[in-house]
């Protein structure tokens, strides 16, 4: 691949994303695959040491904030007209409570995802509580009746075991909602990019 | 190794390649090679926040026919890297307890 295909490929790729920020990376690169040409490695080996543009994309979408992303998008492109304005304010009962709902309602999904993991932890603690309790009061149990003190320190016991799979288990789930979370983060953000673009 | 010890360490690295006099981004990646793995992407964001920190100024000038950014070293980039040096003297003796420890266990 060659400089400008792979310059290219960037440009296409960050379509729609602050100009500033994409041309100012884009220079970056540029610089970069020069110094190594100038070094001595042929365009094609220079392009090749900076990875896939793909990539590169990715990184850099991952990297620039939401809130200058949605900052540019509503910034008009020219000056609104006045009758636009009016329109605009006039429509604003309608347009503003639908887009608070669809945040509400994105966000009321997301936080179900973390209650979720919120109850699992829950259990862990829950299970913790019995270990220690049963072990406890089974000890206690023991002077007064000892079948059934034994029957309370074993249930601790299980109730231990079963917190150490609960502990890996929440942990696991944890990680995996902040994985997603990154995801969900990448892919709102590739809804600013110019339809046709968003395989960024 | 640890991500925000690495990220940390990356800052300082950079600002040492350019403690001596401004670079630029390839000679940069260059100098940090040997000790630390770094990719274009990476050193980037670091640039970038170490100019907004106010660590580093940045220029352009022309070079053979283009242009190439030239990174130079503030003040508070220094005392960045004197805080470091000062932080991992700490850290080094602590690294000498433990590995004694390791020593005397075998």
């Amino acid at each position: 691949m060659c400089k400008r295909e792979f310059i290219n490929i960037l440009r296409e790729r960050l379509c729609g994303l602050p100009e500033k920020d994409v041309e100012e990376r884009i220079g970056f690169y540029a610089e970069m695959i020069d110094d190594r040409m100038e070094e001595g490695l042929s365009e094609e080996q220079a392009v090749a040491a900076m990875g896939s543009a793909q990539d590169i994309a990715s990184v850099i979408l991952s990297e620039i904030p939401l809130t200058r992303l949605v900052k540019e998008k509503i910034k008009p492109k020219r000056r609104l007209r006045t009758w636009e304005i009016v329109l605009l304010a006039l429509g604003c009962p309608i347009w503003l409570s639908l887009l608070l709902a669809a945040f509400a309602v994105g966000l009321s999904l997301y936080a179900s995802v973390w209650a979720v993991a919120i109850a699992c932890w829950s259990v862990f603690v829950s299970f913790v509580g019995g270990a220690f309790g049963g072990t406890v009061a089974g000890a206690v149990w023991l002077f007064a009746n000892a079948p059934f003190g034994l029957l309370v320190i074993a249930a601790g016991l299980v109730s231990a075991g079963l917190s150490v799979y609960a502990f890996y288990g929440c942990r696991a789930l944890t990680g995996g909602i902040g994985r997603l979370t990154r995801e969900l983060l990448l892919g709102v953000k590739r809804c600013f990019l110019r339809k046709g673009e968003r395989n960024a | 190794m640890d991500i925000q010890l690495k990220r940390g360490l990356l800052d300082v690295c950079v600002l040492a390649a350019i403690k001596n006099g401004e670079s630029y981004g390839y000679k940069i990646i260059k100098d940090v090679k040997p000790y630390i793995e770094m990719s274009e992407s990476t050193l980037y964001t670091i640039l970038k926040r170490l100019e907004l920190a106010e660590m580093l100024t940045v220029r352009s000038a022309e070079h053979d026919g283009r242009l190439r950014k030239y990174y130079r070293i503030t003040r508070a980039g220094l005392s960045r890297i004197a805080g470091f040096k000062e932080e991992w003297r700490e850290v080094m003796s602590i690294y000498q307890f433990v590995t004694k420890e390791e020593t005397q266990d075998v």
